[in-house]
């Protein structure tokens, strides 16, 4: 249909100067914007299906390729913008719910970037962290509350099951299917190396990657894929996805046609059906139904690992969070509203949930309100973007991170947000074996090693600068924090004053 | 004098010996004699030093000059060995010296065979197109306007033919075989080859011999006369055996030698075109007198006599020439199904048989040729690899994944 | 000794290492006056299509029948296990390429000599241009028993 045709967003462009005609980037797209033209013995590209995953701008070996945002334009309307006009073109043309992946792309308020960190001066001196130690280590579980002792008046040095990680960071959930065998390899690997944790998401956890079970969040979501007695006790702890935060409230819908082989096997269903996961679990319609899946986990791992609920950041979050905590689990997870997502429905994303940095201040003080604080851990996800993204977190209150997009784009991935589509350049959000093997997995720990190497360090600095040398003493302590360009309320939601306060 | 390892012929096999010893026994003694007067050359540079392809320098450092020194060898040059005396362990030396030795090489290589032609004696500038003095000799008897006639359409009248061709007036080559290099080539092949080497002006009686020299003109059997100023004898060779024979070893066309490369003499090995070796292919014991297969059999004789265990179990018949351009790369040999591809100048023979390779004929397009020498000589079973890719091309993609593995992954 | 090896499982078929190769060996500093509307004849191969490929280059055999092979005594090992080519002594005959198992020596670009890959100790890199050209680690350069 003539009405249906859209500019090309973005525009592969090539100084011919440049380009020495080897192909590579026709080689590397999946889809298929360059080719070799014989008649005019030229590369030429057709931008149509370009989705600027700046593939070929990275293989390219003479830099001659770039991407630019095409200047094509509707008439300027700040209301009729033409990503609207384009959405309305579209689903006139298809009748379909739009689809898009990873995190809300929407010019909401991030605040994390309105959030100042403090240092000490003069008083209260810093601390150089490559002179003195600088402790990161972490333990997220149930903190005992009370101290107990035996006949003979010793302690008994009994706690819930707790993780330990050497820096209070975690990749999180990533499903296989969602992501790669080779993806999932590099988180593996790189937690295991690093003596953190990546989480197995719901799709099950492939046979070979058991060998990383210490290093490992076994999963267990509405859709229970893959979900078994060897899984359950394959992790280090077992997480209950009630929720994500790029699609809070929906389900997921991995199409049938990416259950091939492993996927399948892994999973356990069969070849080629649709994995669908209910938007809720079925067996769950309060926290008393939570409670009861939380301990058939337990009793199924013999209570020696921790059990973790994971939800989307909603409006009414702090309330959810208090009933998790009082459901027996260990860990809470929330997710903010920027979390990645392999695929959601694009209204969703933009439109539905909270930002993690509101939901964790206000879950954290809730918590304390009601002196409940000891019995969970915190974490939270849904863009942690940096180590000060990651500082601010905890001493708004969080445990520990998990981070995933970030993980991604170490991997590999220039937050295209294709990844529904399949046709992954990377060879992360695809099963197509030629796209797969684009990652090796050695490269894809390596910079995952280096990512959280580097964030950690700065995390010390950004400590030591605080005068704190333990990230204990960093939990929760808002005062290391000061708020700019925040309206009262914010800064009352927060927990924190305002600069200059 | 004695020597704990005595080398008779300084050329290829020579050197693999040295080396073969070497790599077990950086002590023994070793003496090298030949009747040449230079270090070490690889033969069949003879053909490209008249053509201006290489240098009387770098044809000499076929090794370092630095090479039997490094290795510690005494070089005698310019003297031959008249006899061995297997009894006393000796050989006697045409100067008169005695020299002892440990373990001995035979290494004696071949000797151009000069069959019976009327009115031979006749002529004044005859050549033979074996050696450096054979080529430097040929030179100083050849002009602009030298009319040459070569006997013979082998590898080496061939190569003689080329290597001259832009320092005389004419080339006429005459074989009594109905084609050129019959020993390698199929007749489609030889008549591609003929063909090309006829376009640089060099003129073929096939089918015909010199049936009188006389007065500076060979008249054929044909009845053809040819006038001449120089004359190449190249019809063949023959293994230089009698050192061997005459102190009672076996020989046949060659020296007969065993996996070891032991001759029936107690100590005495033997190696290069002198030899015979077994043709893994056929399983027959002949003569391969080629230049990498002296060196191989020269390498493993060395480890042998210095108390290594090598067999020399892998030879194949096998070639790589060129005339003016045009490459010929062959294998093997060719009795049994073939496959054939042509396409102009480019032609492509492969031969199996009972499901392995067993020669091939490359012309003109010769590129990775060694992986079809590969299949020969490993006589790889061709229900292992994709052979329709093979046919195709020569390409590792065509062998299993586990084979590439160790292909490309492997420490070599 | 240090040798390139190839893993199939991370080719990715983009033939960039044949282009670092052509570039390393080109005498020239920068990659598009090297390359740009020439043929190239690089010294690594790729082989494969789409789902498998892999790249070919010399496998620095211990027990190198090229070098057993050579009628000039062009070829040989260096000091550091590297097999060489001396294309002063070369003379062409491709005895080379009729006797690499791998079909990893080449003619020359104008047939007159051959060529092959010397781990770019023959050039300015310094370390295989391929191994870091090559966008997945498919081709490394290393110390294997």
């Amino acid at each position: 249909m003539i009405r249906d045709y859209l500019y090309p967003e973005y525009e592969a462009v090539r100084n011919p100067d440049l380009c020495i005609g080897c192909r590579a980037c026709e080689r590397q797209c999946a889809n298929l914007v360059h080719r070799f033209d014989s008649d005019l013995n030229k590369m030429v590209s057709d931008s149509t299906n370009c989705v600027d995953c700046q593939r070929c701008v990275c293989i390219c070996p003479t830099h001659a390729l770039k991407i630019v945002k095409s200047d094509h334009t509707f008439k300027a309307n700040a209301n009729w913008t033409g990503e609207v006009i384009s959405d309305v073109i579209r689903q006139a043309g298809t009748g379909a719910v739009l689809l898009s992946a990873m995190g809300n792309p929407k010019e909401y308020p991030v605040y994390w970037d309105k959030i100042l960190i403090n240092a000490s001066q003069v008083t209260n001196p810093s601390i150089d962290p490559l002179r003195e130690p600088m402790e990161t280590k972490t333990y997220l579980g149930k903190k005992t509350s009370e101290i107990r002792r035996d006949r003979n008046g010793n302690i008994i040095p009994e706690t819930s099951p707790q993780l330990e990680l050497e820096t209070p960071i975690m990749f999180s959930a990533m499903s296989y299917g969602s992501i790669s065998y080779n993806a999932h390899k590099s988180l593996a690997t790189a937690a295991e190396e690093l003596g953190i944790l990546y989480n197995t998401g719901e799709g099950g956890l492939h046979e070979d990657f058991y060998q990383y079970g210490p290093n490992t969040i076994v999963q267990v979501a509405s859709g229970r894929f893959g979900v078994h007695e060897d899984y359950l006790n394959a992790g280090a702890a077992i997480e209950i996805k009630m929720g994500q935060g790029a699609k809070p409230g929906i389900g997921g819908h991995l199409p049938g046609e990416k259950i091939v082989d492993d996927i399948s096997k892994t999973r356990m269903i069969p070849e080629g059906t649709d994995a669908i996961s209910p938007a809720p679990h079925h067996d769950i319609y309060s926290i008393e139904d939570l409670r009861q899946l939380v301990f058939s986990l337990k009793e199924a791992s013999d209570y020696k690992k921790p059990v973790i609920v994971k939800i989307a950041a909603v409006h009414n979050v702090a309330a959810i969070a208090s009933g998790i905590a009082r459901s027996g689990a260990d860990i809470i997870a929330i997710d903010g509203y920027r979390g990645g997502t392999g695929a959601a429905p694009k209204r969703i994303r933009d439109n539905v949930g909270i930002p993690i940095e509101l939901a964790l201040a206000s879950v954290d003080q809730r918590l304390r309100d009601e002196g409940i604080r000891g019995a969970v851990s915190v974490v939270v996800g849904g863009s942690i973007r940096s180590s000060a993204d990651i500082v601010k977190a905890i001493a708004l209150g969080a445990d520990a991170v998990y981070i995933a997009t970030s993980a991604l784009i170490a991997m590999g991935c220039h937050l295209c947000r294709s990844c529904q589509a399949g046709k992954c350049n990377w060879g992360i959000a695809t099963q197509v074996p030629e796209l797969v093997k684009r990652l090796n997995p050695a490269d894809g720990k390596e910079r995952l090693v280096n990512l959280v190497h580097a964030w950690t360090h700065e995390i010390k600095e950004m400590m030591g600068g605080m005068g704190i040398n333990s990230i204990e003493a960093l939990r929760g302590n808002r005062l290391m924090l000061r708020g700019i360009g925040l309206t009262e309320k914010e800064l009352e939601i927060l927990g924190i004053k305002h600069a200059g306060e | 004098m004695n020597y704990d390892y005595l080398i008779i012929g300084n050329s290829t096999a020579a050197v693999g010996c040295i080396e073969g010893i070497r790599e077990n026994d950086r002590e023994g003694s070793i003496c090298v004699v030949t009747d040449e007067n230079y270090t070490v050359y690889g033969r069949p540079l003879i053909s490209y030093l008249l053509w201006n392809k290489t240098t009387e320098k770098n044809m000499l450092n076929y090794r370092p000059s630095n090479f039997y020194k490094k290795n510690d060898v005494e070089l005698i040059l310019g003297v031959r060995a008249e006899k061995i005396n297997p009894d006393k362990k000796t050989i006697l030396l045409s100067d008169g010296q005695e020299i002892g030795y440990g373990k001995l090489l035979v290494a004696t290589g071949s000797s151009p065979f000069v069959p019976p032609m009327k009115g031979l004696d006749t002529v004044e500038k005859k050549f033979s197109f074996m050696t450096l003095d054979d080529a430097k000799a040929l030179a100083g008897a050849i002009d602009k306007d030298s009319r040459v006639l070569i006997v013979g359409a082998g590898l080496i009248g061939l190569k003689c033919a080329e290597g001259i061709s832009d320092r005389v007036k004419s080339l006429t080559v005459v074989d009594l075989a109905n084609r050129i290099l019959p020993s390698i080539l199929d007749e489609k092949g030889s008549g591609i080859v003929q063909k090309h080497i006829e376009s640089h002006g060099v003129k073929f009686y096939l089918n015909d011999s010199v049936a009188e020299f006389k007065d500076g003109a060979a008249t054929l059997s044909s009845g053809k006369k040819i006038e001449y100023d120089a004359v190449v004898i190249a019809v063949g060779v023959r293994a230089n055996t009698s050192l061997v024979a005459d102190a009672g070893g076996e020989v046949n066309r060659g020296i007969v030698t065993d996996l070891k490369c032991r001759t029936t003499l107690d100590d005495v090995y033997a190696a290069g075109d002198c030899a015979e070796s077994l043709n893994s292919i056929t399983g027959q014991k002949q003569v391969l007198a080629l230049l990498p297969n002296a060196y191989m059999m020269g390498s493993a004789a060395g480890v042998n006599m210095s108390g290594g265990e090598k067999l020399y179990d892998d030879a194949i018949p096998m070639n790589s020439i060129g005339f003016w351009g045009l490459h010929v790369i062959t294998a093997g040999d060719y009795e049994g199904e073939a496959y054939v591809k042509r396409d102009g100048s480019k032609y492509k023979k492969l031969v199996t048989s009972g499901g392995r390779l067993r020669g091939f004929i490359l012309i003109g397009e010769i590129e990775r040729a060694g992986i079809y020498t590969r299949l020969v000589r490993e006589q790889t079973p061709l229900d292992e690899i994709d052979f329709e890719a093979i046919k195709e091309r020569p390409q590792e993609m065509a062998f299993s994944r586990a084979v590439r593995k160790d292909d490309l992954g492997g420490a070599k | 000794m240090k040798r390139i090896y190839v893993n199939e499982e991370w080719c990715l078929g983009c033939h960039l290492c044949e282009y670092q190769c052509a570039f390393a060996n080109s005498g020239i500093n920068d990659m598009v006056k090297a390359l740009k509307g020439k043929t190239i004849h690089p010294r690594i191969q790729v082989e494969g299509g789409n789902s498998i490929s892999f790249a070919v280059n010399c496998r620095h055999c211990s027990d190198a029948r090229c070098i057993k092979g050579c009628i000039s005594g062009a070829l040989s090992r260096d000091k550091d296990g590297v097999v060489v080519i001396d294309t002063e002594k070369c003379v062409g005959c491709f005895t080379c390429i009729l006797s690499c198992p791998y079909g990893a020596i080449m003619p020359s670009s104008d047939h007159s000599v051959v060529q092959k890959c010397q781990l770019c100790m023959d050039n300015q890199m310094g370390e295989p241009a391929c191994v870091k050209g090559c966008p997945n680690r498919a081709i490394v350069y290393e110390e294997r028993i």
